[in-house]
């Protein structure tokens, strides 16, 4: 088919919209509301060409033969103006272009716009009070990009648009605060947001406070799916694994010890695989769905309290951690556990509501998210890129690939995997990859012989998709489920932006780094071997019981 | 009561209906009704509040025994109306959307009412009254009270 574009004659792909003809034709159109991977709703009006001398939005608007369309005339211009400082009075007039890198304050900075016309239309109260997802309604501008994200990917629609025409706004149902409500604070919204209206809730000036106390001894522990996204914060290729320069700078941010979550993850492995045969060879419920999302269990606790009992009782590896930090290694230490204060470093928004769990007590303090770690290596002014790599500290800084994978949508189940079939046969798996796991498909699933007992499995990511899972779930012994898409590497509190593109190569750093260690399977890891020997006792005893597993609650809607 | 919403859902099926037949019975749509609502039909809680809230015949605050909508759209607003909106919420003590501690008002301000020759205009319980002026209110307002 043909078009004119700009006065060029193009020729171009039935069905694609008039925007994606200009991206692929290196012709820049400013866009808001849309979101790749989304149905257009076209609401911004940023995105007006001239089709055969009236505007219509590019991003909505599929081409058609014959299509005149011009993108930079004078009445395209004036009008995208027009909109954009409508929008712009609506976000605060005070975060002011040059500084801000909001998209919609760098796009009206491009189009040159130095004064705003218009009045703010209306002045909201703040949502600031939850742990982990707050929002400042006055800066919203009303594009609808998280309420897509929240409907589309998540299937939860905590937030959407209330009233109409000028009064119309984006809230929780009876303009409760968020964290009233049955959000589960996977911050997949955070990542949609072009303004920075929905934030994680900020905690690093209380870290810098106490990392300032000389009377406590501040711990940090890093995910694994952090070390394979945090050097995008300072320029490197999606995919660039940043390890030992991440412990470097945490070192140089005056943590006293670096510990790695992955030891916790695989102990979480550990315990998790031993809670499955058990399940299986006792016939309790089943599947057991793993329980390291604390996005996936607040969706249980909210809207399926019939699958409680099948949740693993498996703490999630930061908590895991935790609880050793503030045991096993402060009895070694002599250090009073009241003096230790646990940060960890996740991908992840829901992490920071399920340390604050009245179940978990105060085994992990606070959680920065990868954005916030960003910004305090930031505000130290650490040359971050320049840093000499350094290894984690002993004796909580080892760990084995399996715990590598936990970062991407099936690792958890991958590892899990390798360690059931091994301790419940006896025997060594031929191959460690279960490429039936691997990869970004939706749902995935297969299934394995464990002493004659085919064992099925199954995989989600994205509440939308585990949503579909779960009409079936009863088919499966064992479910991972992860609330963000793609597994923590595209979890709400990792470096914007975060598209399919990025995650993909995000994930690939995981597999490398898996692939790359001499130690692959969580039940090989030395210091755990050594921790249950001297100060754990059995796996799935009494003691480790009492540390290393939780409960849950059922939360009203 | 829960019987009686999962009458309303299965004689009406569509949320509008089912909401409009909630606000007829009880003059408003409560939390409670939407949260159960939401349980029974899988509808987000606040998919179905921002619905409750886009229509100008709902409400989701309880309303007083008298119920105004003045019109506010272009024929009225050129004719005076924000005087005249002004003047009934410094008489009433109360703004669009809300109700008198007395229960006895609740005003809304809207859209077009058809009366558009006679503007402005508002209604009272449901009732058309037109070519309004101050005086005309203060009447009107009277004969409520009594
Ligand atoms: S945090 Fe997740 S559930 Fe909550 S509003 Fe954002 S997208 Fe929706
Ligand atoms: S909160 Fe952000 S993403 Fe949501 S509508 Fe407002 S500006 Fe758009
Ligand atoms: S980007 Fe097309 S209307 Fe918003
Ligand atoms: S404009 Fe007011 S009734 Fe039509």
């Amino acid at each position: 088919m043909q078009i004119t574009l700009n006065g060029n004659k193009v020729e171009c792909e039935k069905g694609k919209t008039i925007l994606e003809i200009a991206q692929d034709n290196d012709i820049r159109i400013p866009t808001l509301c849309w979101q790749e991977d989304f149905h257009p709703e076209a609401r911004c009006r940023i995105c007006l060409v001239e089709v055969n001398g009236k505007l219509m939005p590019s991003c909505s608007t599929k081409i058609q033969k014959d299509m005149q369309i011009e993108t930079e005339t004078e009445k395209v211009k004036k009008t995208r103006r027009m909109n954009l400082e409508l929008m712009m009075a609506d976000h605060l007039k005070s975060c002011f272009i040059d500084t801000s890198n909001h998209e919609l304050c760098r796009i009206v900075a491009e189009e040159g716009i130095k004064n705003i016309r218009f009045e703010p239309k209306k002045q909201h109260g703040k949502d600031t009070s939850g742990r982990a997802v707050v929002r400042d309604p006055n800066k919203c501008i009303s594009c609808g990009r998280c309420v897509q994200a929240c409907r589309d990917t998540q299937n939860i629609t905590a937030i959407d648009f209330a009233y109409r025409g000028h009064k119309s706004k984006v809230t929780p149902y009876f303009e409760k605060d968020l964290h009233k409500t049955y959000c589960i604070k996977c911050g997949q919204c955070i990542l949609s947001c072009p303004v920075e209206a929905i934030v994680e809730q900020d905690h690093t000036e209380q870290v810098i406070k106490h990392l300032a106390d000389p009377k406590k001894h501040v711990v940090v522990q890093t995910a694994p799916a952090i070390r394979a996204s945090l050097g995008e914060e300072f320029g490197n290729k999606p995919g660039t694994l940043v390890k030992g320069r991440m412990v470097a700078a945490a070192k140089a941010l005056g943590f006293d010890r670096v510990f790695d979550t992955n030891l916790g993850a695989d102990l979480t492995i550990i315990e998790e695989a031993n809670e499955l045969i058990d399940r299986v060879k006792n016939n309790s419920p089943l599947p057991m769905f793993t329980s390291c999302c604390p996005g996936w269990i607040k969706y249980v606790e909210h809207f399926r309290h019939d699958l409680i009992p099948h949740l693993s009782t498996c703490k999630s590896p930061h908590e895991m951690l935790g609880v050793l930090v503030k045991t096993y290694y402060a009895e070694k230490q002599g250090i009073n556990p009241e003096d230790i204060i646990v940060v960890s470093i996740m991908p992840c928004t829901a992490k920071k509501f399920e340390s604050a769990r009245e179940e978990l007590g105060n085994d992990v303090d606070y959680v920065l998210t990868t954005r916030e770690f960003a910004k305090l290596i930031k505000l130290k002014n650490i040359d971050f890129n320049q840093l000499d790599e350094q290894d984690f500290d002993d004796p909580l800084g080892i760990s084995t690939g399996a715990a590598a994978l936990f970062g991407a949508t099936g690792g958890v189940m991958e590892a899990a995997l390798r360690t059931a079939y091994e301790t419940a046969t006896g025997k060594s798996l031929a191959k460690l990859e279960f490429d039936q796991v691997r990869g970004t498909e939706a749902i995935k699933n297969g299934s394995i012989h464990i002493n004659n007992i085919e064992v099925k499995f199954g995989v989600a990511h994205g509440m939308m998709n585990a949503c579909e899972l779960l009409e079936s779930y009863k088919d499966y012994h064992f479910i991972e489920i992860m609330a963000c898409p793609g597994g923590c590497i595209g979890g709400g509190g990792q470096p914007i932006p975060t598209t399919w593109e990025i995650k993909k190569k995000r994930i690939e750093a995981i597999y490398n780094e898996d692939a790359g260690l001499s130690l692959r399977k969580s039940h090989e890891n030395p210091v755990l071997k050594k921790i249950y020997e001297e100060f754990l006792g059995d796996i799935g005893g009494t003691k480790a019981h009492k540390l290393l597993h939780t409960g849950y609650v059922e939360r009203e809607l | 009561m829960p019987d009686k919403l999962d009458k309303i859902i299965e004689s009406k099926k569509l949320l509008l209906p089912i909401l409009t037949e909630i606000q007829d019975r009880d003059g408003y749509i409560s939390e409670d009704n939407v949260r159960q609502l939401s349980k029974k039909t899988k509808i987000p809680l606040s998919e179905i509040y921002g619905v409750a809230t886009f229509y100008s015949f709902l409400t989701t605050k309880p309303e007083g025994r008298n119920i105004i909508h003045i019109c506010n759209s272009p024929s009225c607003y050129v004719n005076g109306s924000l005087n005249i909106i002004e003047f009934i919420e410094k008489e009433l003590g109360i703004k669009s959307g809300q109700t008198t501690e007395d229960k006895l008002f609740t005003l809304h301000i809207g859209s077009c009412i058809g009366c558009c020759d006679k503007a402005p205009a508002m209604l009272l319980n449901g009732e058309v009254h037109d070519k309004l002026t101050e005086k005309k209110i203060k009447g009107i307002i009277k004969k409520c009270r009594s």
